[in-house]
């Protein structure tokens, strides 16, 4: 029988199917390959396992990292908030003595989970990986399956190394044509999320399809993947394919040799049969694609960068008309005015959604002999410390702090605001992370989610803006090469 | 897990749609290492605002939480089911749950039963009419009564199954360990294990 990508993963890691059938089937029990953990979610989890008796069923298949509460300054000190020094300690504890590894701070493979796993080549094609945090979606971009599952789950998983889930139904996000000059995957997402909402794909494991997919680098579909989750879907993929295979190839724990071969031979299978169906589509045109940006405080409440601030009346749907009447208070925003009108205090550079090299470039491309607004406080945070050293490697570090923007170590940092890189009240921001709900970035903060060239381009003009905006041709100091004298 | 079969308490009407998993416990609270006693962390930013549900009598007693759509939506976060729980919920009811959501209530013993958005209103203007107004959530015949109102619920089979009958998913599982076992020895070669460890 023809069958979609997340069909085939899913029929895969079938340990046991549930008995019954049709609405009456109880769920399968589906093999986990790769469990992600971190200090929020699994304190409770270990605790769990401990006044049970039970042990870590597969330690080889599970891998820690500390990163939603880990400072991004003074990383050398003790952690200075007592609350959060007290959970990463209990991490190190429960990795010791569960023997999980860990990447604890300080280490060169520290950083966001989301970062970490592919950047090791931990995560791979045709995998199930989970993680006690919802954006594990964003490893759907190498042809896993891969959803975000609380703590209660991450326990099973811990106990059993496997899960009980009822099968999703698959959409396919159908992406044609090529991107416009400064219009990238993270103005993809946002602008699927606004057409589809942020309940849309609940029940779905959505597949990003089509032209303008194809032609993304691993880290855009990573961004995209991320996201899947804003407009509800617990999963989403892309099918794996020679971008896949070259990020892959001669990562640390990438297959080597006579494995490599049968991997790839396995991953080419991996994609959704011409004759399978999907229960629902969604198309969307790359090529009339704008930067996009939000204006409210849930993902789905987003608007191309050339548009005004929606009014309330312009939704049709009561609850819409209430939440929109809600998020324009609360964001201290007029109905009518021109997104690239709107001043913001903070810029924000970094996240799962946001922090990998690409990210980095695309905005040092932008500022690189640009200054700053005076106005702006600009954060840059690298997903990972990997990510951090191959980003100074190339020098993208000294663009940032020649710029004016602070160069941190890698986290979560200022997405999620449970380190002190936090928002005030009143305080607006554009983003590059992947919610803006009240409160999500610090008390009060105000968010705007953009794409990291469109964060550049904010930071320069002091409004939301696009690279388009910019003056065409920055001063640019000539690059002195420094002339060697002593024979090499 | 407690068994869950009915549950009769004060309905509390909260008329919002996308009420996430930071708006129900920011991430502050998320600092904790227990599972248990996050009763003050439930919609911690809301309560600051004394015109807030929660803050007026009787609604402050409730255990029936009546939302709009999309509830849950954002984080995976279980300390949300665990705030609700610890404050005294025994069941929410919306037209739409995000899935993590309800997957983490479904582990905890929190019901999300999923009603007509037509019949959220009705709930919801009895409950304004009359504070305090009970709602009784019927697990058995998947129905919610509120005043006149009967209406029913959708939850999944398996869900509902679980919940009945109080039992632990991974003792449920655990008598299935020789499938795990069988299914183990079949992986491919090829497929990552994170020990030993291999760096950069």
């Amino acid at each position: 029988m023809a069958k979609t990508l997340a069909e085939k993963v899913w029929d895969a890691h079938v340990v046991r199917k549930g008995d019954g059938d049709g609405a009456n089937a109880q769920p399968d029990l589906l093999f986990i390959d790769l469990h992600l953990v971190h200090e929020v979610t699994s304190p409770q989890a270990f605790e769990g396992l401990r006044l049970a008796g039970r042990k870590l069923r597969r330690p080889d298949l599970t891998i820690a990292t500390e990163d939603h509460n880990t400072p991004t300054l003074d990383i050398d000190k003790p952690i200075a908030d007592l609350t959060s020094r007290t959970q990463i300690q209990t991490l190190r504890n429960n990795c010791a003595e569960f023997g999980v590894r860990l990447h604890s701070l300080g280490d060169a493979e520290q950083g966001i989970v989301h970062v970490v796993g592919p950047q090791l080549g931990l995560t791979q094609p045709g995998m199930t990986v989970v993680c006690g945090d919802s954006h594990t979606s964003t490893h759907g971009a190498f042809g896993a399956l891969a959803m975000g599952i609380g703590t209660s789950e991450v326990e099973h998983v811990m106990a059993t190394q496997t899960l009980s889930l009822k099968p999703f139904k698959t959409m396919a996000i159908n992406v044609e044509g090529t991107l416009r000059p400064g219009v990238t995957a993270k103005d993809i997402i946002l602008a699927v999320i606004a057409k589809i909402g942020t309940g849309g794909g609940q029940g779905y494991v959505l597949e990003y399809r089509g032209s303008a997919i194809r032609a993304l680098s691993m880290d855009a579909r990573m961004t995209i993947c991320n996201m899947s989750i804003e407009a509800g879907a617990r999963a989403g993929l892309v099918a794996p394919d020679e971008t896949t295979y070259n990020y892959m190839k001669g990562r640390p724990h990438a297959p080597q040799g006579a494995d490599w071969d049968a991997a790839v031979e396995y991953w080419n299978t991996l994609r959704t049969d011409d004759d399978a169906t999907f229960d629902a589509q969604v198309d969307l045109d790359a090529d009339t694609l704008e930067p996009f940006v939000t204006w409210g405080t849930n993902p789905g409440q987003g608007v191309s960068l050339s548009e005004s601030v929606p009014s309330p009346e312009d939704f049709g749907d009561e609850n819409a008309k209430a939440a929109a009447e809600r998020a324009l208070q609360y964001m201290g925003l007029e109905a009518g005015t021109p997104m690239k009108d709107i001043r913001v205090d903070t810029v924000f550079l970094g996240s799962c959604t946001n922090s990998r090299m690409e990210d980095l470039r695309a905005a040092a491309d932008i500022i690189r002999g640009r200054q700053k607004d005076p106005n702006i406080r600009m954060l840059v945070v690298p997903g990972s410390a990997r990510v951090r050293l191959e980003a100074e490697a190339e020098g993208l570090d000294k663009v940032f702090k020649d710029f004016g923007a602070e160069w941190r170590f890698a986290g979560c940092s200022m997405c999620l605001g449970m380190n002190p890189d936090q928002l005030e009240v009143g305080e607006r921001c554009a983003s590059t992370s992947n919610r803006n709900f009240e409160g999500r970035q610090g008390k009060g903060g105000r968010t705007h989610l953009v794409s990291p060239v469109v964060a550049a381009a904010t930071a320069i003009r002091g409004t939301l803006s696009s690279p388009s905006d910019l003056d065409p041709d920055p001063v640019v100091e000539p690059v002195q090469t420094p002339i060697r004298t002593d024979a090499a | 897990m407690e068994k869950f079969t009915t549950h009769t308490g004060i309905g509390v009407p909260l008329r919002q749609s996308n009420v996430d998993t930071d708006q129900i416990i920011p991430a502050v609270y998320l600092k904790r290492i227990t599972r248990t006693g996050f009763e003050d962390a439930l919609f911690s930013a809301w309560r600051k605002d004394p015109s807030f549900i929660l803050n007026q009598a009787p609604f402050n007693s409730g255990s029936v939480l009546v939302a709009g759509p999309d509830f849950g939506t954002g984080s995976s976060r279980e300390h949300a089911v665990w705030a609700l729980k610890d404050y005294g919920f025994k069941t929410v009811l919306s037209s739409r749950f995000a899935d993590i959501f309800r997957g983490n209530s479904g582990k905890q013993g929190l019901l999300a039963a999923e009603v007509a958005q037509d019949d959220i209103e009705l709930i919801w203007k009895e409950l304004e009419n009359a504070p305090g107004t009970e709602v009784t959530v019927d697990l058995v015949s998947k129905t919610v009564m509120c005043g006149n109102i009967v209406a029913p619920f959708d939850i999944d089979d398996y869900t509902r199954w679980r919940l009945l009958e109080g039992l632990d998913d991974i003792g449920l599982t655990l008598q299935h360990e020789a499938d795990i076992t069988a299914y183990e020895a079949t992986r491919p070669a090829f497929k990552p294990k994170t020990l030993p460890a291999r760096l950069s």
